[in-house]
């Protein structure tokens, strides 16, 4: 089942706008339920139009987005961020895909329910986040 | 041997492996590629067929390949996460393997702005390294994304895309760490013209180790007019050219022969760089060119891959 905000209580609805209007004003949020800002020097990677969850895409030259030449990438604001704030900084990690059931859901109640990681993986998704591939050494 | 890529087979004993590039066409016409497979058969090792590149729609990559099956090559299928989510890419990579695909280039695709739709969504479910983890997990644990198990695994050769004209370059160099992490196997580049730029990118690669744990093949352009050139800087995001080129083919008396010229200067300079494997060639609308250059670059015969055929038991 969809749990999102609309078909929740009164009460999270008002947690859920508080939220909103807070992450809003300092990191352009979207809501996605999965907040993964703390992770990624403080900068929120759904402001991407692709919304990647890993690095900046082939498009990206100079650190400008290949959509608009007068919008910065926010990979390449993440990846120099990170480097500034070490404390901030998982951007070196694989990052899970993108839980879409949690789209539209409060992401600081999902990290209290332990719906989601800290640096924003969904539990939803644990198998394939924790999975590793083999990697053979050449010789 | 994990796969019954003849493409893997080649790399592992060693050999400098050619691919080629083609262009699915923009209606229902099969014969345009019929075509074009002499061009191809006996030349080259492996073929790229291109998922709508630069988001204009043309054929599908999957039926394409099959075509090409049919009349003896091998494809590499391309599949992009722009307009797929989880479950039609999984979905498709079992057919493409149930079809006869070996190999996989896993794209996340430019956005839909840049082409001939501009009003349609841009999926992006997934991007590129996780889906070269997808493919990972269901070739070698038989898992779907959720876990649950599959009898018969997809055994594809999973290639990965980087461009060595971003900068900063390290971290064009971190997301390709990341794509290894998560288990690539072959590298295929962006087209290059600035040969020492590529020189000094290879140079940083060579020092995080990824030469050692996935094959790199360089990406070479034929070009055959000015005019080619210009279009190529200006429309392609994510290509530098540099201007000395654009002089020498406006002031050849041959365009043709100009171009060859360049092209086979490219190849021998790009072919002693440390740290690469083989060379992808993109021949944009003029693939007849492919028997004549790899005559003249001395790549003729090619090998002949003796793969075993595994039986499959249920």
């Amino acid at each position: 089942m969809q749990y999102t905000w609309q078909k929740r209580s009164f009460f999270y609805k008002i947690f859920y706008f508080i939220e909103r209007l807070i992450k809003e004003i300092l990191f352009q949020c979207s809501m996605c339920g999965q907040c993964a800002v703390r992770s990624l020097g403080l900068t929120c990677p759904m402001r991407c139009p692709k919304q990647l969850r890993n690095g900046p895409c082939g498009g990206s030259m100079s650190g400008i987005c290949e959509t608009d030449p007068k919008k910065k990438c926010v990979w390449y604001l993440i990846a120099k961020r990170s480097k500034r704030m070490q404390i901030f900084n998982k951007a070196r990690k694989i990052k899970s895909p993108i839980d879409w059931s949690l789209f539209h859901t409060a992401a600081w109640d999902n990290l209290f329910k332990r719906r989601i990681s800290i640096d924003g993986d969904s539990k939803n998704t644990d198998y394939f986040n924790k999975w590793r591939a083999m990697i053979e050494k050449e010789n | 041997m994990r796969t019954e890529s003849s493409l893997e087979y080649l790399l592992k004993q060693g050999k400098f492996v050619v691919t080629a590039e083609l262009e699915p066409p923009m209606s229902a016409n099969k014969d345009a590629i019929l075509k074009k497979v002499s061009h191809f058969k006996g030349y080259v090792d492996a073929i790229n067929v291109t998922d709508c590149a630069s988001a204009i729609v043309r054929m599908s990559s999957l039926a394409v390949s099959k075509l090409l099956i049919d009349e003896g090559l091998e494809p590499i299928y391309q599949l992009t996460c722009r307009d797929r989510n989880r479950i039609a890419i999984q979905s498709d990579v079992l057919g493409a393997y149930a079809l006869g695909v070996k190999n996989i280039l896993c794209l996340t695709g430019d956005h839909q702005c840049l082409g001939n739709h501009p009003s349609a969504k841009g999926v992006f479910d997934l991007d590129s390294v996780n889906l070269i983890k997808l493919m990972r997990l269901m070739r070698d644990e038989k898992k779907f994304f959720n876990g649950e198990e599959m009898k018969v695994a997809p055994k594809l050769y999973i290639g990965g895309v980087f461009n060595p004209h971003c900068d900063p370059v390290e971290f064009v160099v971190q997301r390709m760490v990341k794509k290894v992490e998560a288990g690539v196997e072959f590298f295929q580049s962006q087209i290059i013209f600035d040969v020492e730029r590529f020189k000094e990118f290879m140079k940083v690669v060579r020092d995080s180790g990824i030469d050692k744990k996935a094959y790199i093949l360089a990406g070479i352009l034929p070009v055959k007019s000015v005019k080619a050139l210009a279009y190529m800087k200006e429309s392609v995001s994510g290509m530098i050219i540099p201007d000395e080129f654009i002089k020498r083919m406006e002031k050849a008396t041959e365009p043709v022969e100009e171009g060859l010229r360049i092209t086979k200067e490219l190849i021998e300079q790009i072919r002693n760089v440390p740290g690469v494997y083989g060379i992808h060639i993109s021949p944009v609308k003029w693939e007849s060119i492919i028997p004549r250059l790899m005559e003249e670059c001395g790549f003729l015969p090619r090998p002949i891959a003796e793969i075993k055929q595994e039986v499959v038991h249920n």
